[in-house]
């Protein structure tokens, strides 16, 4: 390797730390130098074999993979990608050639595919160097999802429609589909960077880890990848939730030490300790604003909670937009169909009057009044929700009265904290009676839950 | 051990372990770099095996810990045996207490655990560190201090370095977040279910009388059932496991009857089963 090569080399190396640390992953210096040697250890030759050993020196997580994979991209590009600027794009020979990578599952095929492309289709402007590359015009323009059915006949006409694959094909079709746009997104991508400067894009096109995005800001894609993560992050928490239980009842027999400590007397005398008996477990009370702005995050804590029910006695469920309803029971028959959840509890519950916006005031009066037999001195609240009143009354008495009864309440608010108070944010206002947190995203609620919720 | 990635590969293959590109390169990095190597993923995608495979292609001693809630120093590291020690206590030979202290701490009372066996002798070894979630986060502590210098102090003997050290392999199912410290002394691996090629491969190789065929076949149904959002994912270890119980059967296709009949292999619980039978069109259950 010449000095070149080698300067240029250890820019990128940094450069790519730089970028993943911008987006919110911890990589230190012992890291670096780790991944510095990964690459004098693996060489240049094989760009799939350096991602690997890259990820496996800078990454602590499964997490951060996707927002590594991206970066990479921008930093190792794929060398010759497709016959950039080239010959004028046909799309009909294009699609053709896609459709029999697709019938023949050809990843390598089809991604180079995805480069020829974006090159034909996805750049746009006139002069260069101000123009871009858009995946969006791209697909839009070669539309690969009206390629179903066809290559569906073709993998038929190949391998006959009686077997029982046959059932499964156009699911799996759709999914090859699928992954063919997400290398058009990462080809466009790849070359803004060129033109634009990778550190720049690095930046600010990444998309960022699931678990950072603001549940109000949250696609419909988004959402459903983030209600995939509820099962394992349940999981986590009842775990660490067991190890508090444990610490406040902990007392059992040393051995080692009991023996180490009989020496210093010479005999054998053992001090045995008594296991203090565990208490019964807490009971949990949620409270969730249901309307269109926040539905992302309730629909998403909901299921957190429901995950975690056997960690408690007992556990219920209210949703509210501007009436209060109970809808435990239908979060135990929608645990198996998290989707459909949200939609249900806002078709089946009875949630609004005469007008379809949040009102804490009158749903938190009828909660006190109606449901005063939920909540009790063993009875954690969690009210869910960004305390926007629509410049209706907040009723702050009933959440005093809330506050006297529950052992503890606590308010998971979705906004961000600067914006607590502006327009019709109640939010200042009840965060003085009650314990109200910023919860932004699943990172934040992972944290606040596994605290603050009572063992 | 290596000389590249492809060895790796190749050599792991001859063991019975079929490595994708990231699981090859990942293992000869830990192994040039000298690193512990952390794997995680979910259950069943060959996260012990991969250990014990490399212990088969160096011809080294597993030495084995299995985590555990409650697994502690005494089971991991070392202990003391306590009966032993009482009874020579009791036995008094008339010395003094000096005496016997010395004596009793010496190495005739000690039982060393996993992590004091692998760093001990001068002889090739992979410590496997199974399922490193389940134990207490204080278990961590120790484990950081191991693997960092390779030495471990038994405060009445002293302190043992190893003179060579062991290949490490940590494996975790990520039911719990380890530490940011120990994360930072591995190298990360995720096994995630693998393509279909790979798994077609693995399928043959697990289950010799399965022809070419079935295992696409089998391979495929598992593919629609990991894209269906169940509560448990059927891993490699499931299809293995059908693949075989399908050759027991002598099923030599699969069919509308065979999937429904078999379904319970891959599928752990009756929700997933029911979700899945719909999804597929298999009449009702
Ligand atoms: N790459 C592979 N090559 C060969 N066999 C494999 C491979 N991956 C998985 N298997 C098979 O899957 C079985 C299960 O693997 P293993 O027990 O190592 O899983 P695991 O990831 O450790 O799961 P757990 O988290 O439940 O402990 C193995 O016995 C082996 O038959
Ligand atoms: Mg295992």
């Amino acid at each position: 390797m010449n000095a070149d090569a080698d300067t240029d080399l250890t820019a990128r190396l940094t450069g790519l730390v730089d970028a993943l640390r911008v987006h919110g992953l911890r990589v230190g210096t012992g890291e670096t130098v780790d991944a510095a040697r990964a690459v004098e250890v693996l060489g240049l030759a094989d760009r799939e074999l350096l991602r690997e050993g890259l990820a496996a020196t800078l990454l602590h997580g499964t997490a951060q993979r996707p927002v590594f994979d991206a970066v990479f991209d921008l930093y190792f590009p794929r060398v010759a990608g497709g016959p950039e600027g080239g010959r004028p794009a046909d799309r009909d020979g294009l699609r053709e050639r896609l459709a029999a990578a697709l019938a023949a599952d050809d990843t390598a095929l089809m991604a180079r595919l995805a480069a020829e492309a974006v090159d034909g289709f996805g750049g746009y402007g006139s002069s260069p160097g101000s123009d871009g590359w858009s995946s969006y015009q791209t697909l839009d323009r070669l539309r690969p999802q009206t390629l179903l059915a066809r290559v569906r006949d073709e993998a038929r006409g190949r391998d006959g429609a009686a077997g029982f694959g046959d059932r499964l094909l156009e699911d799996e079709i759709r999914r090859r589909i699928e992954e063919f746009r997400r290398m058009v997104a990462a080809e466009a991508r790849r070359r803004v960077a060129q033109r634009r400067g990778r550190d720049e894009v690095a930046r600010r096109a990444v998309a960022p880890t699931a678990d950072r995005v603001d549940f109000l800001f949250a696609g419909k894609d988004r959402l459903a990848e983030l209600r995939r993560t509820v099962r394992p992050l349940a999981r986590k928490l009842a775990t660490r939730l067991a190890a508090r239980r444990r610490r406040a009842a902990r007392g059992s027999i040393d051995l080692r030490r009991t023996v180490r400590g009989s020496l210093s007397t010479g005999g054998v005398p053992m001090r045995p300790v008594l296991r203090r008996r565990r208490p019964a477990r807490p009971e949990l009370v949620l409270l969730c604003d249901v309307s269109g702005s926040v539905s992302g995050f309730s629909d998403f804590t909901m299921l957190l909670v429901q995950a975690l029910h056997d960690q408690f006695s007992k556990v219920r469920v209210f949703a509210f937009v501007n009436r209060v309803d109970e809808v435990t029971g239908l979060l135990v028959h929608g645990a198996a169909d998290p989707e459909g959840l949200g939609a249900r509890i806002r078709g089946e519950a009875a949630l609004t009057g005469w007008h379809g916006s949040s009102d804490y005031g009158a749903a938190l009066g009828e909660f006190t009044e109606r449901y005063a037999d939920a909540v009790g001195s063993r009875t954690t609240v969690f009210v869910l929700g960004d305390a926007r009143t629509n410049m209706a009354d907040p009723n702050l008495p009933a959440v005093r009265a809330l506050s006297r009864r529950a052992r503890r309440i606590h308010w998971l608010n979705p906004e961000q904290r600067s914006r607590w108070g502006t327009g019709d944010s109640a939010a200042l206002a009840y965060a003085e009676l009650v314990d109200m947190r910023e919860c932004r995203n699943v990172r934040q609620l992972d944290a606040l839950v596994g605290r603050l919720l009572p063992v | 051990m290596f000389t590249s990635v492809d060895d790796v590969s190749a050599r792991l293959a001859e063991t019975g372990y079929l490595a994708s590109p990231a699981v090859a390169t990942t293992v000869f990095l830990a192994d040039r770099l000298g690193k512990p190597l952390l794997v995680e993923g979910p259950s069943g995608v060959g996260k012990t095996e991969l250990a014990k495979a490399v212990a088969r292609v160096a011809g080294a001693r597993l030495v084995r810990l299995q985590c555990y809630e409650g697994v502690d120093e005494s089971r991991a590291l070392y202990e003391w045996n306590h009966a032993k020690q009482l009874l020579r206590i009791s036995a008094g030979r008339g010395e003094t207490w000096d005496e016997a202290r010395t004596d009793i701490f010496g190495e005739e009372f000690l039982l060393p655990r996993p992590l004091l066996t692998a760093i001990r002798g001068d002889d090739a070894k992979v410590l496997l560190i199974d399922e490193t979630d389940k134990a207490d986060v204080e278990v961590e502590g120790l484990l950081l201090e191991v693997l960092s210098d390779f030495q471990v102090t038994v405060p009445e003997l002293g302190t043992v370095t190893a003179t060579r050290r062991p290949f490490v392999v940590l494996t975790s199912n990520a039911t719990r977040e380890l530490s940011e410290a120990l994360r930072r002394r591995c190298l990360f691996l995720h096994i995630g279910f693998p393509d279909a090629e790979l798994e077609r491969r693995i399928v043959r190789l697990r289950v010799p009388g399965v022809d070419t065929a079935l295992a696409e076949s089998v391979v495929r149904v598992v593919g629609a059932l990991r894209a269906m959002d169940l509560r448990k994912a059927p891993s490699v270890a499931e299809t293995v496991d059908w693949a075989r119980t399908l050759l027991a059967l002598g099923a030599g296709t699969l069919d509308e009857t065979v999937v429904r009949d078999t379904l319970g292999v891959i599928l752990k619980h009756q929700d997933d089963i029911q979700k899945a039978a719909a999804k597929l069109d298999l009449d009702a259950l």
